[in-house]
């Protein structure tokens, strides 16, 4: 615990434009993964405990795409749809088969795949940290801002994560596609007499969710370091962003997001050793105050 | 069918506990003495969460925080307060009660999923205490300097024999209570709240109470099994607080099975054993545990005790009707 070091950050600007900085990129990665889990929840209503570890394929499959094709724009493509591959087929052949039955058995099946997909990981790229290097692209001076230092990387991912926020947004808010699976979100049965193949949209939303947590794992190549097990503290961290933020809510997830994202940045300067700590008193109070989350409807 | 009462189940006990006491005479091997105490202290944990996941209905995630509790404040009574062993379990149950009694108060009035979540959360903030108190806990690397284990009636824990005989005493008396506790009214009670709430608060049931209670009996008896497990490791470790060991009770539960009531203690051995023998012919544990898991999951869909109840009831049964 180290109260003095952060009281000592926040007398400087140039201290707390690094440290919001980095809490903003930690928050936007966040909030891609959490925008996929939440969705999930918000159609499926399951959650998807293997989501962390769709983040860690997808940030492997960036990996081997890069090294193959010295290209990052591909690279980050390639592991959106893979990824998005992957989570189709998990939720078609496996989930669906649990979807009638309890809570625990949705999170057996998402434990298994969990266990199963680290050990594949370590079979195909092997246990040893990798790393990915930044792309050529992104290696220039940093920006200097108020006496901050802001790696041009990290501007790039703000703003592609918030693209990628604002288009699944106008997609559920703004296009037929986006009111069909709302549709089989609210009431699945009346969705599905109109004709509707609800068992195609759960494919889908998977797909999408996917795609959003293989998309970040990419985006963050460049910046973090890869290993089998990558996956569970991204997972619960954008479990507890969304339900703090409400699960089903994709607002919500941006605002937990980035709410998480600062108490890591700032937490990891005044007391290191229980950031993970202050993150679980934060959902604990928000459960217990409102158990739907800041954003989410009352149940 | 005609009830079986206490008597019969402590006659049951009572030769479960003699097998137990000569297995060791007939097989005298470390490994099994070893393997038999670490059953003991999950068999006990699980079955104190199947008082809350097959009885009452209530999922909860984080329930390794009571065997966590059981674990460090049993330990550190016995290193820094230095008390005897018997004052030490008394009052590490005592202080695991509690706890579950204040987390137990907040967390029971939610439903379903937002219950596992907030236990959880509970957990990790235990696991995160106890990381990050360093001077009280030793921090990452666990309660260290081993416990001191003084010999108290003439027992001697700190040989791993008697300790053997302690463990087994203490899982088949935790059992043999919980069995009671379950079969007596308040049993039946939680079995109605789980299968219809509203119904059982209609016709009087105060279910937050009721609920509680179950929430304050299941974290009381995992505290026992976290004692047994700081007594076999001789320390504690932030990992017992961790969301894994909840992970892989609930695994344990649906190995064995939650309508049995011995259901928990069949799915810890075999996931004890299971353990044991992945790791010693494969380093991919993750992908052979993960095959196993999904085959209870999608294609059993029960545990293995389940089987065993159901075939009983239906060879049986029909004599019967």
């Amino acid at each position: 615990m180290d109260p003095a070091a952060l009281a000592d950050c926040l007398k400087t600007t140039s201290c707390v434009v690094t440290q919001v900085t980095s809490g903003l990129i930690i928050g936007m990665l966040l909030f891609l993964v959490a925008a996929g889990l939440t969705l999930i929840f918000g159609v499926l209503k399951v959650v998807n405990f293997t989501h962390g570890s769709f983040y860690m394929l997808g940030a492997y499959l960036a990996l081997s795409v890069y090294k193959i094709t010295d290209s990052f724009t591909l690279a980050v493509v390639c592991a959106g749809a893979g990824v998005a591959l992957f989570g189709l087929v998990f939720e078609r052949l496996f989930m669906s088969r649990v979807y009638g039955s309890n809570v625990l058995m949705q999170l057996l099946v998402c434990y298994a795949f969990i266990l199963m997909m680290d050990d594949a990981i370590k079979l195909i790229w092997g246990a040893e940290f990798k790393s990915m290097g930044m792309p050529a692209a992104f290696q220039r001076p940093p920006i200097l801002l108020a006496g901050g230092v802001i790696p041009a990387f990290y501007l790039f991912l703000i703003v592609i994560a918030l693209a990628i926020g604002a288009v699944l947004w106008l997609v559920i808010a703004r296009t037929r596609i986006g009111k069909v699976v709302r549709a089989a979100a609210h009431n699945p049965t009346m969705t599905s007499a109109l004709g509707i193949n609800t068992g195609l949209i759960y494919g889908a939303v998977f797909a999408a969710g996917g795609m959003l947590a293989g998309l970040a794992g990419a985006l963050a190549a460049p910046v973090r370091s890869m290993a089998p097990g990558m996956g569970v503290s991204i997972l619960i961290e954008s479990f507890i962003v969304t339900v703090i933020g409400g699960m089903g809510s994709i607002g919500g997830a941006l605002a937990g997001s980035l709410l998480i994202g600062l108490i890591r940045s700032f937490g990891s300067i005044g007391f290191p050793l229980f950031t993970e700590g202050i993150m679980f008193l934060f959902m604990a109070m928000v459960l217990v105050i409102k158990p739907s989350g800041l954003f989410g409807k009352d149940i | 069918m005609k009830r079986r009462g206490f008597a019969f189940d402590l006659g049951i006990a009572t030769a479960v506990l003699v097998v137990l006491v000569i297995l060791p005479i007939l097989f005298p091997s470390k490994a099994l003495i070893d393997f038999a105490i670490r059953v003991a202290a999950f068999g006990i944990f699980a079955s104190s969460l199947n008082i809350l996941v097959g009885y009452t209905g209530l999922v909860s995630f984080g329930h390794g925080m009571f065997f966590a509790s059981g674990a460090y404040a049993f330990g550190l009574l016995m290193q820094k307060a230095g008390t005897s062993i018997p004052t030490a379990f008394l009052l590490t149950v005592l202080i695991s009660a509690a706890l579950a009694v204040v987390v137990g108060a907040i967390c029971v009035r939610l439903k379903e999923i937002y219950f596992a979540f907030l236990t959880l959360a509970f957990q990790m903030l235990l696991h995160s205490l106890i990381i990050s108190w360093q001077q009280l806990t030793g921090g990452d690397q666990g309660l260290m300097g081993g416990i001191p284990r003084p010999p108290f009636l003439g027992i001697d824990l700190s040989d791993q024999s008697q300790l053997y005989l302690f463990a087994c005493a203490t899982l088949v008396i935790s059992l043999l209570l919980m069995r009671h506790l379950m079969q007596s009214p308040f049993g039946y009670t939680l079995r109605m709240i789980r299968d219809n709430a509203e119904r059982a608060q209609y016709i009087g049931i105060r279910v937050w109470r009721m609920r509680l209670a179950a929430f304050v009996l299941a974290g009381t008896f995992a505290s026992i099994g976290g004692i047994i497990m700081s007594l076999l490791m001789s320390g504690a470790y932030p990992e017992f607080a961790y969301w894994t060991i909840s992970g892989e009770a609930i695994f344990m539960l649906m190995l064995g099975g939650t309508s049995a009531f011995l259901g928990p203690t069949v799915g810890t051995m075999m996931l004890l054993l299971l353990n044991d023998v992945i790791t010693k012919f494969t380093e991919y544990y993750g992908l052979t545990l993960g095959v196993v898991i999904l085959l209870f999951a999608l294609v059993f869909r029960k545990g293995v005790a389940d089987f065993v109840v159901e075939e009983w009831r239906r060879r049986f049964g029909e004599n019967q009707a």
